[in-house]
């Protein structure tokens, strides 16, 4: 008896639907053993990951903050994966838009400039984040230098960048020489939708952009090149489709998302400009867009999930003294059997019983 | 029904290999079914069958490249199981694939001494090379490196790597697909040789004329099950066939008063260099195309067929505008949408991953090229309902079946595949069709179905162009053929009188080009 993976003659739906659950509940065994052997009882870890923010309305809303940069990079990010265009520089992208909007908020601080301010800085931060997402596009197309390595180590930089300029030119000057710039203005500032919440009017706009992610891949021409060059690049060459422009294409458009999020987030729930601002959310959007199946619905469940474990590690390492690593170690494994179980999807499994052995005798 | 009494010119008490009853299931897909077959020394044994018969699985199992589910296969009379094909070389058994595997970067000898055990050193076997190669009259020079060497060169390759273990058995997969009729003449002259030499040959084709002229047993499978064992010189080429596909192959019919109208594909002296390093550069290639009338363009594969496919198709932009015409318009320099929306169709050999999107559905293909003169897009925005209407229509037109209305492409078998993508490029009613082995291991229905639509395409104006390696289909279809050699297209000549003799000649180059190196003429 033996088992063997057998290619599938269609791709099953089922198995695309049901793969993120299989990984999920894989991870959650691989990190029962984790915790066990950290020493807690792994059923009331997993209760405080995953139950406890379910609770409170805090949480929720906490968890709707923490999905929103997650889906908007992660939908943009879906669009480079499609195409076949890796692009793993969202964090950099993120931070760049950040700093490109913050400029506008830096400029205007303390003037009497009217409530154009922030429509504008969304606009640069998208702009920022997409010129800079060029950058490895470009390299990519003219140069075929590898959009990976470029698109990752570009995160450094843009890194360097924001310290840079909350350390210096941009810090605030009565602000005790910590590194931030001064609190925006309320111009400056994205809205919260409700009175006294954290819930801002980010996570609308994420919601629109799942929208228009649905539109673009499901109905639009642009988005069967999209997904033609990345699944067939010769039958998307014969089709008469530019894969060049499309990798600059998907690249500008996963890098604006990215920018956007990042002027969002320093403009809604940080509040200014400073060292810190994301807790490695462009990487982690990357498990979004997979754990998502490149699909913008799957995308934003999977980003609520994702979103759900950062607010669980945070209360896990209050309660419980599990180390916030942990959750990090936690987004990786599920990674990993994100993309194992996507096998499933083109393969299955089958026991052979019968031995391959002589089973006749002499005739 | 031809009986069960091969002429077998054996004395031998045993048959050298036996197969009884040998199974083997892919999930609920049954390959072979049940086969036996008898193969004696000093046989040269036609294994017949059309594309997804079971030839390839059973000749595998022979092999030891996959294991049998069920049955056995006796060696010289004794039970045989084979643990991989290292285990069936060591017992004698060779044999030579359809697809060559050669690394294109190293010479002869280094490529023979890869598919060796290693026991003996370079210079040993390189000698070894020479005299075998020698004995035999396949000559190769064990120095040179194999991208510089023609298909039927490459083959040499591989039937002297099997001749230098010694085999007692070799298996041959379609030998001739890719060579000359000449070529083809010379092979037959050695497999002769180890046939007297009291080898056994299986031979594995579908060119009924030369396995009657070849073999002296031939066993047809159909559908995985044996079909017949018979005597091949005794059948005609129609009743091997009948037994092969099961039924009647439909005969195409060319319409009698097809009339050539203006030119509406037009080549004028196209040169290209390859974008990659190992393909072929174009050179000087010129030929006018009438409105009702089909250009089969005959050669051996690599001698830049693919490349004049790209050009033409403008996957690959020629230097200059004015070197191809469509309907009067110079579009060298436009694109393959550009080129479709002026009326140009183009179907490719490769029917997944280049000719279709093999994970995507039927209708997704159909937008694939659709896209640029059609209903099927507005404004941006993508009209399901026109894609599955061009889906249903070829597959009304066309007869193509599937599971379900919009199964992905890669579910459906070759022939039906190809049906549904040449029924996709017609429905647009094509003013020009280029079109690259349209037959290519597709099932004799099929390959009629689709010669026929090439041939009333033709006949409502279009000018079609057909590049095939089979001389028969360009035979039966076409009105002019030209043959291409090392980049270079001859002159056209009129299908009708043209023999095969000097199709074969220019197919191996030789009036075309004078210089060519002593050791590419033959023995």
């Amino acid at each position: 008896m033996h088992l063997v993976l057998e290619r599938r003659t269609e791709q099953s739906r089922t198995i695309a639907l049901v793969s993120p659950l299989i990984a999920i509940g894989l991870t959650l065994v691989t990190m029962s053993i984790l915790v066990a052997i950290l020493g807690t009882n792994p059923i009331s870890a997993l209760g405080v990951y995953f139950i406890d923010p379910l609770t409170d309305g805090y949480s929720l809303q906490e968890i709707a903050v923490k999905a929103t940069p997650l889906v908007m990079i992660a939908i943009g990010l879906s669009l480079c994966y499609l195409a076949n265009a890796w692009n793993i520089g969202a964090e950099g992208q993120f931070l760049i838009g950040a700093v490109a909007g913050s400029w506008l908020a830096v400029k205007t601080h303390g003037t009497d400039a009217g409530p154009w301010v922030l429509p504008a800085m969304l606009l640069l931060g998208a702009a920022g984040g997409a010129l800079y997402s060029l950058i490895p596009a470009i390299c990519k197309v003219r140069f075929a230098a590898s959009e990976i390595l470029t698109s990752l180590m570009l995160v450094y930089v843009a890194d360097l960048v924001l310290d840079y300029l909350v350390r210096g030119p941009w810090r605030d000057p009565a602000g005790f020489n910590f590194p931030t710039t001064a609190a925006f203005d309320p111009v400056a500032t994205v809205p919260v939708l409700i009175e006294a919440g954290r819930l801002h009017l980010g996570a609308v706009i994420a919601l629109v952009v799942v929208a228009a992610g649905m539109v673009l891949l499901g109905k639009t021409i642009k988005g069967f090149e999209i997904r033609v060059v990345g699944a067939a690049p010769r039958a998307a060459r014969f089709g008469g489709f530019n894969s060049n422009q499309l990798v600059l294409l998907t690249f500008a458009i996963s890098g604006a998302l990215a920018g956007l999020a990042g002027i969002i987030e320093v403009a809604g729930p940080v509040g200014n400009l400073r060292p810190g601002i994301s807790p490695g959310y462009g990487f982690t959007a990357i498990i979004v867009a997979f754990l998502g199946r490149l699909n913008p619905v799957g995308i934003l469940i999977a980003g609520l999930f994702l979103a759900l474990t950062f607010i669980g590690g945070e209360q896990a390492q209050i309660a419980m003294k599990i180390p916030l690593d942990v959750t990090k170690v936690f987004q990786g494994i599920l990674l990993f059997y994100v993309l194992a179980c996507d096998s499933l999807i083109l393969y299955r499994f089958r026991l052979i019983f019968a031995s391959p052995k002589v089973s006749r005798g002499a005739a | 029904m031809p009986d069960s009494t091969p002429a077998v010119p054996h004395g031998d008490p045993k048959p050298l290999l036996q197969t009884i009853g040998l199974t083997k299931r892919y999930g609920d897909f049954l390959a072979n079914d049940r086969i036996d077959l008898d193969v004696w020394p000093r046989q040269i044994h036609a294994l017949l069958g059309e594309n997804g018969a079971g030839k390839s699985t059973l000749v595998k199992a022979i092999y030891g490249l996959i294991q049998p589910s069920d049955g056995e296969m006796r060696w010289q009379g004794d039970t045989m199981v084979l643990s991989g094909p290292s285990e069936a070389r060591s017992r004698g058994i060779g044999m030579v694939f359809q697809h060559f595997s050669l690394f294109d970067n190293l010479t002869v000898a280094e490529n023979v001494a890869l598919g060796l055990d290693g026991s003996e050193s370079f210079k040993d076997m390189s000698a070894r090379l020479e005299e075998v190669s020698r004995v035999y009259g396949l000559p190769l020079d064990p120095r040179r490196e194999v991208w510089q060497l023609s298909v039927g060169e490459r083959q040499r390759i591989e039937i002297v790597r099997a001749l230098m273990q010694n085999p007692k058995f070799l298996i041959l997969d379609e030998p001739t697909a890719v060579l000359t009729p000449q070529e083809a003449d010379q092979l037959f002259t050695v497999l002769d040789r180890l046939k007297a030499e009291g080898r056994a040959i299986l031979y594995i084709s579908h060119k009924l004329e030369e396995v009657k002229r070849l073999c002296d047993t031939a066993t047809i499978l159909r559908l995985g099950k044996k079909v017949s064992t018979c005597n091949p010189r005794k059948e005609t080429a129609a009743s091997l066939a009948r037994l092969m596909v099961g039924g009647e192959i439909k005969e195409v019919k060319v319409a009698a008063n097809r009339k050539t109208t203006v030119p509406r594909l037009v080549v004028n002296d196209l040169s290209l260099e390859p974008g990659d390093p190992h393909g072929v550069r174009l050179q000087h290639i010129s030929f006018e195309l009438k409105g009702g009338e089909i250009l089969g363009i005959a050669g051996v594969a690599g001698n830049g067929q693919d490349e004049l496919f790209a050009a033409l198709s403008g996957e690959w932009l020629a230097p200059d505008p004015g070197m191809i015409v469509i309907d009067g318009i110079a579009a060298g320099q436009l694109s393959i949408t550009r080129r479709r929306q002026l009326g140009a169709a183009f179907v490719p050999e490769e029917r997944l991953g280049h000719g279709t999107a093999p994970r995507m559905k039927l209708s997704e293909n159909a937008l694939l090229t659709g896209h640029a003169a059609s209903n099927m897009v507005q404004h941006g925005f993508v009209k399901t309902a026109a894609m599955l209407k061009t889906v249903d229509r070829a597959t009304e037109a066309f007869d193509v079946r599937k599971a379900n209305r919009d199964p992905e492409a890669a579910s459906l078998s070759g022939g039906n595949l190809q049906k549904f993508i040449v029924g996709r490029e017609i429905l647009r009613n094509p003013a020009v069709l280029v079109v690259s082995q349209p037959t290519w291991g597709v099932d004799a229905g099929a390959a009629a179905v689709i010669r026929q639509a090439l041939l009333d395409l033709a006949a409502g104006g279009a000018a079609v162009l057909v590049t095939s390696q089979d001389l028969d289909e360009l035979a039966e279809i076409t009105d002019r053929i030209a043959v291409m050699f090392h980049g270079h297209l001859s002159e056209p000549v009129a299908t009708q009188g043209a023999s095969r003799e000097k199709l074969g000649l220019l197919m191996g180059g030789s009036s075309l080009e004078q210089e060519e190196p002593a050791h590419a003429s033959g023995a």
